[in-house]
Order: C-alpha cells, then structure tokens, then sequence
C-alpha cells in the first residue's frame, strides 16, 4: 500500500543472522540482545506507522562501551545499523530493514552531572526531553527544544534529527542548545566533541553531527545548555477572518520588535476538531493566533498591551487577553490538544514544510487550493513566527488508495513550500518519509556533498543507510 | 608578485577554483583583510579575493532574514539593518584594532570564521544564525546548503561546518542570515575590584537569572581597574525592571554602577574588541572554558606565562596576552587547557611564530583523520587557504 520504497534486504547478511546473533549476545550478554521474531516485531516502526519492518535483531546496551561494541560487531559482519531513541520520529528515521540490527538508547538513562552555575547538564541520551528540564527545575532552570512529543522522544533522537518545539523563534533549536557529546563512530572508536565550552576548536563536526539523521555515528552522552526559567510567560488570542491578515499580522509582530517566545497558528478546521474535543471555548474564525510573551507581569502587561494595538490595528474578530495562569491555560488547552483532537476524528498525516514567515498568506491559499484539487482535507497548525508549518492532511486509512492520495497531496504541497523559499522539514526530519522529495529541494551537487561528510564518517555506508538521500542518489555508495 | 583575482559574481569566482585546481595553484581566500593574519600563514600563489562579489540580495525585516553576497562590507550590513531597527544578534567582533590591520570587514569572512562578541552568552553565535549558504567547493562546484527560513532539518547541515572552516572547505559566496530586533534601550550594571574568581561567580548568579543578561564581562586592569560587567537590553520598561532585580540579586558583591549612553556602547565595543591588548607587542591567545574554570586557568597562565587575562562570555571566553616569545608560551597554555577541557587559539602573533607553533589546538588523532578526510573531500587539490588550520 506504501508509495516510498526501501531497499531489498541484503542474503549474506540475513544467511549469517546466527553467527551475527551469536557475537552479539557474547560481546553484551543475552538481556541486552533481542533477535526472536515476535520481540523485534516491537521495533518495526517509530511514529511513522505506516511503514513496518521488523529488524533482524535489537540491541539494547547499558553503556557507551557497550553501543561501540555492537558497531564493531555491525561493522565487521557488514550489517545494517538502525540508531534509534525511543522511536517517535514522525519521519521515518528509526525504520529498519529485514536485514539490520537496530542499535537503541533506551537504557543509556541516566543525568551523569547537573551544572546549573555553569549552565549545562551531562547527560545519557536514552533519557527523554522531558526529564532533562525536570532534572533542573527544582534550581530554576530548563531545557528550551520542546518538541510536541518531549515526554515520550529521547535526547539521542532530538539530536539526530536536530528537533524543535514551539518555542525556537527565542530560544532556537537542538543545534543552538547542545554543547557537546561522546559520539561512538561505526567502527566503534568512541569520540568526545564539544564539551561544556562555547566554540569548536577547528572545524565544527558537532554542527554536522547534529541532525545528521543517525547517519554518521551514534551519540551517547550530550552536554546541553539549560536556561534560567523566565519569571513568568501568558499568551493573547487574536482571531482573523481571513489567513493573509493574520499573516500580516505575525509580521508585523515581529517587525515591532517584540520578540514573542512562541506564535501559533491554527485554521477553522482546526479549531473546530480541537474545541470539541477540548472545550477551550475558542472563537469560530478563519485564523487564530497565540502569541505568548515572556518575562514579569508588568513586563507581559507591556508586551501584550504592544501586540494587542498592532493586531487592533488589523481588525480582528476577536482578542482574548489573559490575565492569569487559568485563563493563560486555557487558551493553550486547546492547541495543546490539536494533534489528538485531530487523530480523534480522522487519520491524518501531518507535514513539516517551512516557509519564509512573509510568504505564510500565499502558502496557505495554495494549500487550500490544492486540498481541493486533491479532494482531501487539510487543517493547518503550526509554529507561524518561524514559518515551519505543519499542514495536516485528512485521509482514511482504511480506504485503499487513501494514503496514497495523501502522500501525493503532502508531495506537491511541501514541493510549494520549496518553491516559496522554504524547505521539506522544519523539525521532523528527512526520514524515509522526505526522502524522494530532496531532489526538489537540492540538486546532485548539493547532495554529493552532504553524501561526501558521510563518506567520511562511514565509509561503507552502513548507518541508516536508506534514509534521505533518494535511493536512486545513495545506490553506488550502499553497494546496491 | 602575487596576483589577485576579484571576480565578481559566482560562476566566475567557480571558474577562478576551478582553474587553480587544474594548475595547482593555491589561493589565498579574501575579504576585506582583516583578518588574514588569524590562523597558519598560508604559502599560496594568487588571491581570490571576494570584495567585488558584494550587495545585499534579499532582506525582509518582517521576517527576520537577511541574505548576502560574501564580499558585502559589515559596514553595509550593519547600516541596512540599523534602518529598520534590527541587528545582527551575535554581535561580531571587528579584528582591526588587536591585529592592526586596515580594510573594511565583510560578511563572508565572519561567517568563514565564525566570529561573535559578547552576546554569545545570549542569543548564540554567528553559527547559530546562520541559516544558509552558498559556497563553491575546492574543484569549483557551485553548492548550496540550508536555506533562508529560521528551522531547517532538511538534510545535513553543513553551514555548520563550513562556518568557522576558515575557507579551507569552500568558498563562501553568499549567506543567509537569522537578524533579531535591536533592543530599545541598554544598561550595564558594573561592579569594582572583584577578583576573577568572585567576578565569574558574580556573572553565573546573573547569567543564572531569569533577566536575561545579554553580556558578561570582567576587565581586569585599564584605567579604572578591575570592572565586571552585566548587560540588560530589552524595551525601556524591561530595562528598567531587569537593572532593579539584577542589583538586588547581586547585593553583597559592592557597590552596584549603572553605565549607560554613550560610555556604555565604548565599553562593550572594547570588550567585542579586545581593545585592552591592542596596539601592543605581545602575543594574544582566545581560550574557550567552561566558565567556572576560568579564573584558576587564568591564574595558572599568570604564573607560568605572565599572561594578562580579561573574561568575556561569562568566564567561557578568556582572551590571554603573553610576552612575546619564540613559541608565545604554547606549552603552558596547552597545559593548562589539557587539565580543564576547553581549547585555545592562538589569535595574534608574528608570522613566524604561528608557522612554528600550532594556532587551533591540536585535536584527538581520530578528530584530526575526520577533519583531514572532510577537507580532502572538499578541497581534493587542496587549493583552498591550504594549511591555514592544520598542516
């Protein structure tokens, strides 16, 4: 039912899956290896379900010295090597193939040193997002990528795929926030990059490192930068009649010189799935905006009072000001609950296309446009003060053919985004799932290069090897 | 006599890498000059210089992006967005005054040697706002990587590591670039005669604080003696309320000097600078810590190398001044760097002496392979700034 294609599972590996097993199990010890049919069946997708595979097997190592011992192993016998956190990539990233072992973080679960008069925190990279922040609150401080998955997805995979969140228009994204890490290469030599300092010393491998999708080497250990907690933040809610005027309206936020720590975007579809299911009680209009604002009451009350003249000025439908934490609470309810409510109602497959902030209007009508063409719903919610959009597309999967039609509606709508001076993703990551879109984005020069970094680092092309690049690219390179 | 190239578009300065390749002939990659005397003197037999690839291509202050050819003068960049109340957030330090060179900064020499100032500790470096570039490779291929939109995973990010390459990866032909607000009003708060150790601890409870601190810096003699610095920018009422909960975090530490207007924009323009050591004879090291372990390192160089020391990023920035000498004290410095972590630059010194002693610090043997096999992927001929990072 798929339209993307992965490669033909290589025989001399899959005929040597014993002996691989056997040396496995020897190096780690049993518990840390898991190769019976019915448990790597867990493994055989992330958060892209629409695509499965079971691995030929799963290890599972305690320690660093225990992931570079699986590479070597990997290495030697020539097989596949799937990195993996805990498996929330929306694009495909942790997807095996029959014939390779994916090599997880999962039990690499520990804070090793807490920082906070220094600003960072060591840590393993199998803990989650979420744990690093409550690792440091208790002194006043945070961890600032916030991907909308941050309880369940794993620092080795924000890393992988360089995550973002609802708050990088102030504080960035992965990249801007991690310092360093121990990084063990295919062939199991284990590396220290970065550290608890600002700069590289000669050339920056961590910035490459960082996103590089699982393809260059597996991350252990991460040095991250924590932040002070700001003293207070509460959001105002603008509804529009119209997208364009609610894209005027960003801009002109923006412009102002008001740096909001996060401004959302949510259409009428949207709202409509969301405020049934969550009650936030929002306004039936065309456009809705949260903008929220950071610092103490007094400095909020400035901020929104500035926000709220500039989105007067446009004349909306609706403003709706918070003036405590409840009512700050319940105008995120409902965004908050976007993606559930939408899952709720429908399948959906949800985009990540980025586009420059001036160009939001014109994106959205064509995106309309082509959802109608396409006979497919499409609601839109997104990060609107960074331009990383996040259409989601409606489709049944039970209906054969529907996810099909999706994929081809998803296609031309991120080949849009590209065209608008954009890019396919944002946040989520080429995966499998943006794979075959690259050339719309790069030409071969562009990807050789990228292709070339990889040569470096894994010559035999053994990590993740099917993801980002086109496989039609890559096919020299992976011996197929 | 060498000759200088100055092509004045892209496919023309490809044509420029590509013949060098064919003919092996080294280029020296060049902007406006000012920085040229950063890193291993470079043997080449002709110039590419990028000064008439210059002008700003694309600005849209609503969305925060700026793109610009590479030989575009700072000057240009920094007036374009002064106009429309923007900045470039990371605030690079112009090198003229402590290396003593003439010529007008560009933007694509920042972004190939990834140049910040003090608000680092902030709003990132010049890496971070790097959105996208252009680049030609070292066989003349015209590539381009990222983009001009604030996230962008598409892809590896090689903006990256071309940032901070020194042009011995590619030559940088246009860039695309994160601009952020220019803050309405700025303050520093001052505090007097602190001690390395007392200013760093001074500086992490404000770095610690939730008042956004857009500077920390501790200057250690000059005319007025030591001064630790704590800077707020932000809308007036911001400033106003931020500089009340700063002075009263920092009570205890002495008095508390507000600085403002035009004194305050000379003071942090010499931090940016490191104007204290211009003008002198000495040999300059830039030493990257983790913070807290800055005053007993800077302590440490005093001993063993005289070293005068002043303290940007909180601690995580030391600028070293050393007397001058055959190897500009090395060693020591490498010492004290292998017991912390961190690394050191050796950022001004005679020619001889940065062809004698290793300028960037000597990496692990398996990081060097990794940056010797990008720069054989990258620049096959090894036409590019040969030599000018690693030998």
């Amino acid at each position: 039912m798929s339209t993307i294609a992965m490669p033909e599972p290589k025989r001399a590996v899959l005929s040597r899956k014993d002996q691989i097993v056997a040396a496995l199990t020897e190096a780690l010890g049993a518990d840390c290896v898991i190769s019976a049919e019915a448990e790597t069946r867990a493994y055989e997708c992330d958060g892209l379900t629409a695509y499965r595979c079971p691995p030929m097997a799963v290890v599972l190592p305690y320690t660093t010295e225990g992931v570079a011992e699986a590479l070597k192993i990997c290495h030697r016998f020539e097989v596949p090597v799937i990195p993996r956190g805990a498996g929330t990539s929306l694009a495909g990233g942790a997807l095996p193939t029959a014939d390779s072992v994916v090599v997880g973080t999962a039990r690499l679960n520990r804070v090793l040193e807490s920082d906070t008069a220094n600003r960072v925190i060591r840590v393993e990279t199998g803990v989650t997002n979420l744990s690093v922040t409550g690792a440091v609150e208790d002194e006043g401080f945070f961890y600032a990528p916030d991907p909308s998955s941050q309880l369940a997805c794993a620092i080795a995979g924000n890393i992988a795929m360089n995550s973002g969140g609802a708050h990088c228009l102030k504080y960035g994204v992965t990249t801007n926030n991690l310092l360093g890490v121990r990084f063990v290469t295919i062939d199991g030599e284990i590396l220290e990059i970065g550290g608890a300092h600002m700069d590289a010393p000669g050339l920056d491998l961590l910035g490459v490192i960082c996103g590089s999708e699982g393809q260059l080497g597996i991350v252990t250990e991460a040095v991250l930068r924590i932040l002070p907690k700001p003293e207070g933040a509460r959001p105002v809610l603008i509804g529009f009649d119209a997208p364009e005027t609610a894209g005027t309206c960003v801009a002109n936020i923006i412009r102002s010189g008001i740096l909001p720590v996060a401004i959302e975007y949510m259409d009428r579809l949207c709202i409509r799935a969301t405020d049934e299911f969550s009650g936030a009680g929002y306004p039936d209009v065309e456009a809705l905006l949260i903008v929220e604002v950071e610092g103490s009451e007094a400095e909020i009350d400035d901020q929104l009072a500035r926000i709220v003249e500039i989105a007067r000025a446009l004349d909306p439908v609706e403003v709706r000001e918070s003036r405590s934490v409840e009512e700050a609470a319940l105008i995120w309810k409902g965004r908050k609950a976007a993606f559930g409510a939408m899952g709720r109602i429908n399948d959906y497959m949800c985009l990540d296309g980025t586009v420059p902030v001036s160009a939001l209007s014109s994106v959205l009508r064509e995106i309309g446009e082509l959802s109608a063409k396409h006979g497919l719903e499409c609601a839109n919610v997104f990060h609107a003060g960074d331009g990383n959009m996040h259409p989601l597309i409606l489709f049944d999967a039970n209906q054969p053919g529907d996810l099909e039609r999706a994929e081809a509606l998803g296609a031309e709508i991120l080949k849009l985004c590209v065209e608008a001076g954009g890019c396919l993703s944002g946040e989520h990551g080429v995966g499998i799932e943006k794979r075959d879109l690259m050339t719309t984005q790069y030409t071969g020069e562009d990807m050789e290069a990228q292709m070339a970094v990889k040569d470096c680092f894994d010559p035999g092309w053994l990590l993740n090897p099917a993801k980002v690049f086109p496989l039609h690219v890559s096919a020299g390179r992976r011996g197929a | 006599m060498t000759i200088t190239h100055a092509p004045a578009g892209e496919a023309e300065i490809a044509d420029c890498v590509r013949e060098a390749a064919a003919a092996g002939t080294p280029l020296e990659i060049r902007g406006g000059g000012t920085r040229l005397a950063i890193g291993r003197p470079v043997q080449t037999g002709a110039t590419l210089s990028l000064a008439e690839h210059r002008g700003i291509t694309l600005y849209e202050p609503g969305a925060l992006t700026l793109v610009a050819k590479a030989g575009t003068p700072m000057a240009e960049i920094e007036a374009a967005l002064a106009a429309e109340g923007q900045q470039l957030a990371f605030e690079p330090m112009d090198h003229r005054p402590l290396l003593g060179s003439e010529g007008a900064p560009t933007i694509g020499a920042v972004v190939a040697c990834n140049i910040s100032g003090p608000r680092r500790v902030q709003a990132g470096a010049c890496r971070d706002s790097l959105l996208g570039l252009r680049f030609v490779d070292g066989a003349g291929t015209v590539m381009k990587n990222g983009g001009r939109v604030m996230k962008n995973v598409t892809g590896y990010d090689l903006c990256k590591l071309l940032c901070g390459a020194y042009g011995t990866l590619g030559v940088l032909t246009e860039v695309s670039l994160k601009v952020l607000p220019a803050p309405e009003r700025a303050l520093t708060l001052a505090l007097r005669g602190l001690g390395p150790a007392a200013a760093v601890e001074a500086m992490a409870a404000a770095l610690g604080s939730p008042y956004e601190v857009s500077g920390a810096a501790h200057l250690t003699d000059g005319a007025e003696g030591a001064m630790t610095l704590l800077r707020i920018e932000g809308f007036e009422s911001q400033v106003r309320h931020r500089a009340e909960r700063l002075c009263a975090l920092l009570a205890g530490r002495g008095a508390v000097e507000r600085i403002e207007g035009e004194r305050h924009g000379a003071l942090w323009r010499a931090v940016r600078d490191v104007e204290p050591f211009a003008g002198d004879a000495r040999a300059v090291w830039r030493l990257s810590l983790r913070p807290g372990d800055a005053p007993a390192v800077a302590a440490r160089l005093g001993d063993e190398a005289g070293a005068d020391c002043l303290f940007d990023w909180g601690g995580g920035l030391v600028w070293a001044a050393v007397p001058e000498a055959a190897d500009a004290h090395a060693p020591a410095l490498r010492a004290a760097v292998a017991a912390t972590g961190g690394h050191a630059t050796l950022v001004r010194a005679p020619a001889a002496v940065r062809a004698a002693v290793p300028v960037f610090q000597p990496e692990a043997a398996r990081l060097a392979d990794l940056s010797r096999a990008l720069r054989a992927r990258f620049d096959p001929a090894g036409v590019l700034n040969p030599g000018r990072m690693a030998a």
